[in-house]
């Protein structure tokens, strides 16, 4: 079983090898040359003002939390999709559970819709 | 031990091959994006370097290696860094277990076509995608540049949000497989539907293809959906503040992510390495499988160029109608296809 | 060679989450328990539970990172600073939660109490059927109920996460 991961293992090592001696390697290779207008932030031009580490809008932490809850869902649809075939033909009991674990989700997501979660002015 | 090292070899070999032609397939598709953008808009596009602009993108990857690694001065320097590795790193991770070719028989040994054949296929690729994430959230906030802040959020609650339509546009397919093997995903493919029609998931799943294909396009933050650099806005999105080959690394991700979303596509829904009703015809192993071979790259060159071919297609949806489009119509419409698919099942069983 | 591979990485999954406390600036926290968790997900794959690696890298590192990355821009970083070298007696209970929760482990550990029974399926097994068809069978059968609880569970997330983030929107 391991033997199958090996593969894998070996082209991460190969992949962070060759991401970090590029970058490393060009760090080195190229020239230095330093000024202070160079060193500041672009703002197309303009003289940089406030600082970057601003506080944003919240619906991006609302997408990251639904995110997490249907990847959840997802996760449990992966192994119920792989044996469905062999399953259902023993009968249709397989179908109505997900069916009802379905439902109980798109009760909260037609809730989630209401109150205008997906919606982004 | 002999026949451990051998082993060992061809697992380097194989992983050579396969990276050299994912380099040479971004390389060139960089040339290709140029090439046929010139072409689409009626001007000629780079052609000095090289017959016809062949050697162009060797000498632009020559001038990002040599150009100075320049960080601003109010970033968060070691983050800024790493950023691009860690995005780089998993796009050339993800193509892993894709299977391009059937086994090739050399010298006695019988050699699988594919660098990993893991159990849980399609997850990994998933899996692995989703790290990417992180190269594009880390980059562009420890730039501490507000453009570069606003493209990387942009871009993250993009790619998660069309990340679950993805996952769940591929349950259909994998219920026909009953497996996430993506050796198998393609096997069951090898049959045909009446003795002649191949037996491709396309036709079996066309919704789920248009999902897939379209949040593959938001996943790869390509036009239409390049709200993360759109450049009225954001100048040049989460990477505005980089340069020479930290930059470099950010463009070879973002191509090398174009080929793996065509190499998952090809695979997915149109075969593989599957050539139908070549197998009839009498022929050397050996030339069966390079012919295999052959169809499973012009798939996949076929979907890269698609993906070029779309961006001078449509033009940039506005932010609220992605993400609307993602939550409120691909969302519902893939896990209806996932019951749909299932009560066919039930049905006729 | 597992033995290796389990020491290589449990050493790197222990050493990025020391880490992750040691770190002044969260988001070098972060970074590392990334880090942590993608090796945790490989000492799960070298005990052969290869769908709960990959759903510990799709869930724990893949969707929840990205919400505590998200969570940490959000604050100023040079007061959180402040605010926490201030809460030195924190540190205190902390170091006794944590000898307590390690005195745990050890009992559990060596005395064998506590740990969950081998179940009949032997890596052969596993190897043979698959390891998402295996837990499909016994998901979809025997637990089923926890399954269905499951959705409950997701539900209430989601009517959370709006009660939370926003009375109207």
């Amino acid at each position: 079983m391991l033997k199958e991961y090996l593969p894998i293992l070996i082209l991460l090592i190969f992949a962070f090898v060759f991401a970090f001696g590029i970058l490393l390697l060009s760090h080195f290779v190229g020239p230095r040359k330093y000024s202070d207008v160079k060193g500041e932030p672009y703002e197309s031009g303009i003289k940089p003002f406030m600082d970057a580490r601003v506080r944003f809008s919240v619906k991006f932490y609302i997408i990251a939390v639904l995110f997490i809850i249907f990847d959840v869902e997802i996760v449990f649809l992966y192994p119920w999709v792989v044996v469905y075939k062999e399953i259902v033909s023993q009968g249709i009991f397989i179908f109505i559970e997900m069916i009802v674990f379905v439902v109980i989700l798109l009760i909260g997501y037609f809730y989630l819709w209401k109150r205008g979660a997906f919606e982004w002015e | 031990m002999v026949d451990l090292i051998i082993e060992l070899v061809i697992i380097i070999l194989k992983i050579g091959i396969v990276i050299g032609a994912v380099m040479m397939g971004v390389a060139y598709m960089t040339l290709a994006e140029r090439r046929l953008s010139g072409f689409i808009q009626d001007r000629l596009g780079p052609n000095r370097a090289g017959p016809q602009g062949l050697l162009q993108p060797f000498a632009d990857g020559i001038k990002l290696f040599f150009k100075e690694d320049f960080i601003p001065d109010s970033a968060e320097k070691l983050l800024f860094f790493i950023a691009p590795g860690m995005i780089f790193v998993p796009a050339l991770c993800v193509i892993a277990v894709i299977p391009f070719g059937d086994s090739l028989n050399i010298f006695g040994r019988e050699i699988q076509l594919r660098i990993a054949d893991v159990n849980i296929g399609i997850l990994y690729i998933f899996a692995i995608a989703s790290l990417g994430v992180y190269g594009i959230v880390l980059g562009g906030w420890s730039a501490n540049n507000k453009y570069t802040l606003f493209g990387s959020l942009r871009s993250v609650a993009q790619m998660i949000s069309y990340e679950l339509a993805l996952g769940l546009s591929v349950m259909g397919v994998l219920m026909i497989t009953g497996s996430l093997r993506l050796t198998e995903v393609v096997e069951v493919q090898r049959s045909y539907f009446f003795g002649f029609i191949p037996h491709w998931n396309i036709f079996l799943q066309p919704v789920a293809f248009i999902i897939f294909i379209t949040a593959a396009f938001a996943e790869t933050n390509r036009l239409p959906f390049d709200l993360v650099e759109a450049e009225q806005e954001l100048v040049g999105g989460y990477h505005t503040e980089y340069n020479s080959m930290k930059w470099g690394l950010y463009f070879l991700s973002e191509y090398a992510n174009v080929i793996t979303a065509s190499a998952v596509i090809t695979t997915l829904f149109f075969g593989g390495w599957h050539l139908p009703w070549i197998e009839k015809i009498p022929m050397p192993q050996i030339l069966l499988e390079l012919l295999q071979i052959g169809s499973f790259v012009l798939k996949t060159a076929f979907f890269s160029i698609f993906f070029i071919w779309v961006r001078w297609t449509f033009p940039r949806f506005k932010y609220n109608q992605l993400m609307s489009l993602g939550w409120k119509v691909f969302l519902p419409i893939a896990i209806l296809n996932v019951l749909v698919t299932g009560l066919f099942y039930a049905i006729f069983s | 060679m597992e033995f290796i591979l389990f020491y290589i990485f449990g050493f790197i999954a222990v050493v990025s989450a020391l880490l992750i406390i040691l770190q002044k600036n969260p988001i070098y926290s972060a970074v590392f328990l990334i880090l942590t968790l993608f090796s945790v997900a490989i000492l799960f794959l070298l005990l052969n539970a290869q769908f709960v690696a990959a759903v510990q890298v799709l869930v724990y590192a893949g969707a929840i990172m990205t919400l505590f990355l998200f969570a940490i821009m959000l604050l100023n970083i040079k007061y959180e600073e402040k605010a926490f070298s201030k809460l030195a007696n924190l540190k205190i209970t902390g170091i006794f939660v944590t000898f307590v929760l390690f005195i745990e482990f050890m009992y559990m550990i060596f005395l064998r109490k506590g740990l969950g029974i081998a179940g009949n399926i032997s890596p052969e097994k596993v190897a043979e059927v698959g390891n998402v068809e295996l837990i499909g069978k016994i998901l979809f059968t025997k637990y089923l109920f926890p399954f269905e609880v499951a959705s409950l569970v997701l539900l209430v997330a989601m009517v959370g996460v709006i009660v939370l983030a926003k009375k109207k929107f």
